[in-house]
């Protein structure tokens, strides 16, 4: 075995469905392949780790919590293009499903069975008025920039 | 006397990167000197689940063809 544990860290800044489907393919199979995976969700990429997996309207002020309402959780991550309104990540799930290739929640699932870590964007949150309570529990700890080049460190990074 | 245990996992209908996550998740629940017999597909299964399964300390026995597309790789944890 290596010495030295191989890391691979993803800045994941992307809330869309096929982004998302990425950075979770590439952290699930490093963290299978025994990498030391880091990852940093930022901006709409916040939207893949809330608490709430639906429409709601979180945070504090009429500002936030309506823009938090717009972006529409998990259960809503639009595609990047052709997404007509909603409809085309349903169909891509599906396609997915019946072709046997895990989809999102599988790979996030599988990530987080693997130990890959889970950081949140402490800027961005601020932003969109979230805590850490308002996370899945696995999101180890709210971090700056600073932290997160610290944790990156060494490794590969990847931004999506 | 040691009796190792033989466990098996079908992952021929699965893909990338689920082929080699289902495998690590076998093996996870092996005891050391335990036995996993991985029935998969050529390809990138057949390519990447012995590499990976190496990479991580673990013996590759034998990769035996059991018919024109699926192969058994032994691993030994």
């Amino acid at each position: 075995m290596a010495d030295k544990k191989k890391k691979l860290s993803i800045i994941v800044f992307s809330g869309d469905y096929d982004k998302a489907f990425a950075a979770f393919t590439i952290a699930s199979g490093a963290a299978a392949l025994d990498y030391e995976v880091n990852l940093f969700f930022t901006f709409f990429g916040l939207d893949i780790i809330k608490k709430k997996r639906g429409r709601h309207f979180l945070g504090k002020g009429f500002r936030a919590r309506f823009f938090n309402f717009l972006l529409g959780g998990r259960n809503n991550l639009p595609l990047s293009r052709l997404n007509f309104a909603g409809l085309s990540p349903i169909l891509l799930g599906n396609l997915a499903k019946k072709r046997n290739v895990a989809g999102v929640d599988e790979l996030i699932d599988a990530s987080i069975k693997l130990g890959v870590n889970f950081y949140a964007c402490e800027a961005a949150g601020v932003i969109l008025a979230l805590q850490k309570d308002d996370f899945i529990p696995e999101v180890k700890k709210v971090i700056g920039i600073g932290s997160f080049l610290e944790l990156q460190e060494g490794g590969t990074t990847l931004f999506i | 006397m040691n009796i190792m245990n033989i466990e098996r996992l079908d992952i021929t209908k699965e893909h990338c990167p689920m082929t080699f996550v289902k495998t690590k998740f076998a093996l996870s629940k092996l005891a050391d000197g335990d036995i996993l017999e991985v029935l998969l597909t050529a390809g990138e299964p057949l390519d990447n689940v012995p590499r990976s399964a190496r990479e991580q300390g673990y013996k590759i026995l034998s990769i035996e063809q059991i018919d024109a597309v699926v192969h058994k790789v032994t691993i030994k944890k």
